[in-house]
């Protein structure tokens, strides 16, 4: 009869490499071996010196009004000021922040509809400038010519089972969107 | 200046945007001469991460030079090359001060559960990134260093996520000799972290992927065992059996919420964004463990929930240890070992994008052609 696999007992039947093997093959072995040696050993350490000269950091004014999760007790001293809340997907970025915690479902749910609704917001805003949304420029889509798109994709790679459906998430609102413009014009037409 | 722009799902461009300006006495405006597209990007990218905005600029992994100072910063002069962590942090909070910099309770309005990240959506507080000519890099006597002399540029901008956080990852293993240690993720973080394992003396490292280029790497790289997962019915079988049925002492998910191999989980997580992520490496990180065994999560998950398979991690008896990697925490250690010549962060550097190219860059590296593993941004003022 074979050996029992080794978890039936209590030691492993193959032991592991030794120590010196180990060091020849492999440059560094083991010299983090002792935690202490490990930078975020123990995980809290007070006392480090971050290079803060304050206690309480300046406050970055708000020079207009930045939503906050409810969860804080007040703005925090410093923030980003990229992307300013504006249109119906601030509206409801603006709603969602200010009703739901971050522990709330809808919390989330309302920001990733708002980020849907921003897009949509921006590609027709951009069909009124000098530079309308490109899809082709912007998916990157020529690196599939300089970036060997064909034979990257040969082999054992499970992505190709579902890669079919990108074209249709990145390029199918825009095909529905130009199918109802037609369904629109026409209508309009019927109707005079 | 010129700098990526986000405009919606699958879409960027670069637009001519005003230079950053300093709008807090500790400010510093960076010129970025090298950036990164990070695996995490991609999440945004898909329009996966909450409250991603259009017109916001991405990137987190950069190093530049000191274009202009806040009054109160003392550190850092125009001039200096830095490099900068990507998490934005205060250094004097209740959390920066027992050195949870990627905790930081001060610099995300957005978000009490993330801290602040360079270009990571407004759930992390929506600052822009480095893939652009400028960005604006807050508490500058706090997160940024000077770059040293000794020091290659390209190994400095890795040092700012992909190998501190797969270093991180393999000390949330908490590894002792002769562990077995799985990774799951042969992307730059996994193929750090596999590398890191060693230095905490695994006796054995196994990497797991479906990418054979990477999986080629990983072998090469990081020294590893690599095992295809698409060349197996049930990958969690095939590495109880290489285990003598005991399971590895350690699992590492450095994949996150696009994980393949599940199509159900994948397809809800990542196309219909009905998830925070995808948990498919992470369930198998659970299942392929051994009881009593530890699970380390670096891989980046949104915050909606995800159908993680919690039963088996409490029947096993698991410890389960995540963050975001506090990166600065990590450097005085890493720079040593970069030094010895134990660790070579720039041999997974495969591409060298110009900005004005990012598009590209950003598809390539999301489908995956090319070979790719870390693409740099080669700023066009640098
Ligand atoms: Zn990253
Ligand atoms: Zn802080």
């Amino acid at each position: 009869m074979t050996e029992p696999a080794t978890p039936y007992r209590a030691r492993k039947n193959t032991p592991p490499e030794s120590r010196d093997a180990l060091r020849a093959r492999i440059p560094g072995w083991g010299v983090d071996l002792d935690p202490k040696d490990r930078p975020s050993f123990p995980r809290e350490q007070p006392g480090i010196e971050t290079g803060a000269h304050w206690d309480f950091p300046d406050r970055q004014p708000e020079a207009q009004p930045r939503e906050r999760s409810i969860e804080h007790a007040m703005l925090p001293p410093v923030f980003g000021t990229s992307a300013p809340l504006k249109g119906a997907s601030g509206a409801i970025r603006r709603y969602a922040y200010r009703r739901y915690s971050e522990g709330r479902a809808a919390h989330w749910l309302l920001l990733i509809g708002a980020d849907r609704v921003d897009a949509w917001e921006s590609h027709l805003k951009s069909l009124a400038t000098l530079r309308p949304d490109n899809p082709v420029t912007e998916t990157g889509i020529g690196s599939e010519f300089s970036g060997n798109g064909f034979k990257s994709r040969a082999g054992k790679r499970v992505d190709v089972n579902h890669s079919w459906m990108d074209p249709a998430i990145v390029a199918g609102p825009w095909v529905l969107a130009g199918l109802g413009a037609v369904a629109v014009v026409r209508a309009l037409r019927g109707s005079r | 200046m010129r700098a990526m722009v986000y405009r919606g799902p699958y879409k960027i461009r670069v637009e001519e945007k005003d230079i950053p300006k300093i709008e807090h006495p500790n400010d510093a405006i960076i010129r970025v001469t090298t950036g990164a597209i990070c695996g995490s990007d991609l999440h945004l990218y898909h329009g996966m991460m909450p409250d991603t905005r259009v017109g916001t600029t991405f990137g987190h992994e950069f190093a530049g030079v000191v274009h202009q100072v806040g009054s109160s910063v003392q550190n850092l002069i125009p001039g200096d090359r830095v490099m900068v962590p990507f998490n934005v942090y205060c250094g004097s909070c209740w959390f920066c001060a027992r050195g949870l910099y990627s905790n930081c309770h001060n610099v995300n309005p957005n978000a009490t559960a993330v801290g602040g990240i360079y270009g990571y959506s407004h759930t992390c507080g929506g600052y822009d990134g480095g893939q652009a000519e400028f960005v604006r890099v807050p508490f500058a006597d706090v997160g940024p260093s000077r770059i040293p002399d000794w020091m290659d540029e390209e190994d400095a901008v890795l040092l700012t996520d992909a190998l501190p956080t797969g270093y991180f990852g393999a000390q949330l293993g908490d590894i002792v000799e002769g562990d077995t240690v799985v990774v799951f993720g042969a992307g730059p973080v996994g193929l750090f972290a596999a590398k890191s394992a060693w230095l905490m003396g695994a006796g054995r490292v196994i990497v797991v992927d479906h990418l054979d280029y990477r999986l080629e790497k990983a072998r090469s790289f990081a020294h590893a065992e690599t095992f295809n997962f698409a060349e197996y019915d049930d990958i969690v079988v095939h590495l109880k059996k290489q285990t003598d049925y005991l399971g590895a002492d350690v699992v590492i998910d450095a994949v996150g919420a696009e994980a393949d191999g599940n199509f159900l989980q994948h397809v809800t997580a990542t196309k219909f964004k009905l998830q925070g992520g995808s948990p498919v490496a992470l369930n198998w990180a659970i299942d392929s463990v051994r009881k009593g065994g530890t699970v380390s999560v670096v891989g980046a998950y949104g915050p909606i929930f995800s159908a993680v398979k919690f039963g088996d991690a409490l029947n096993k008896g698991l410890t389960l240890r995540m963050n975001q990697c506090p990166v600065k925490r990590q450097w005085p250690r890493l720079f040593e070992h970069i030094r010895n010549g134990y660790l070579k962060p720039n041999e997974l550097v495969t591409h060298r994008i110009p900005l004005e190219h990012i598009a590209e860059g950003y598809h390539m590296f999301s489908a995956k052609l090319d070979n790719i593993i870390k693409p740099l941004i080669i700023s066009a003022t640098a």
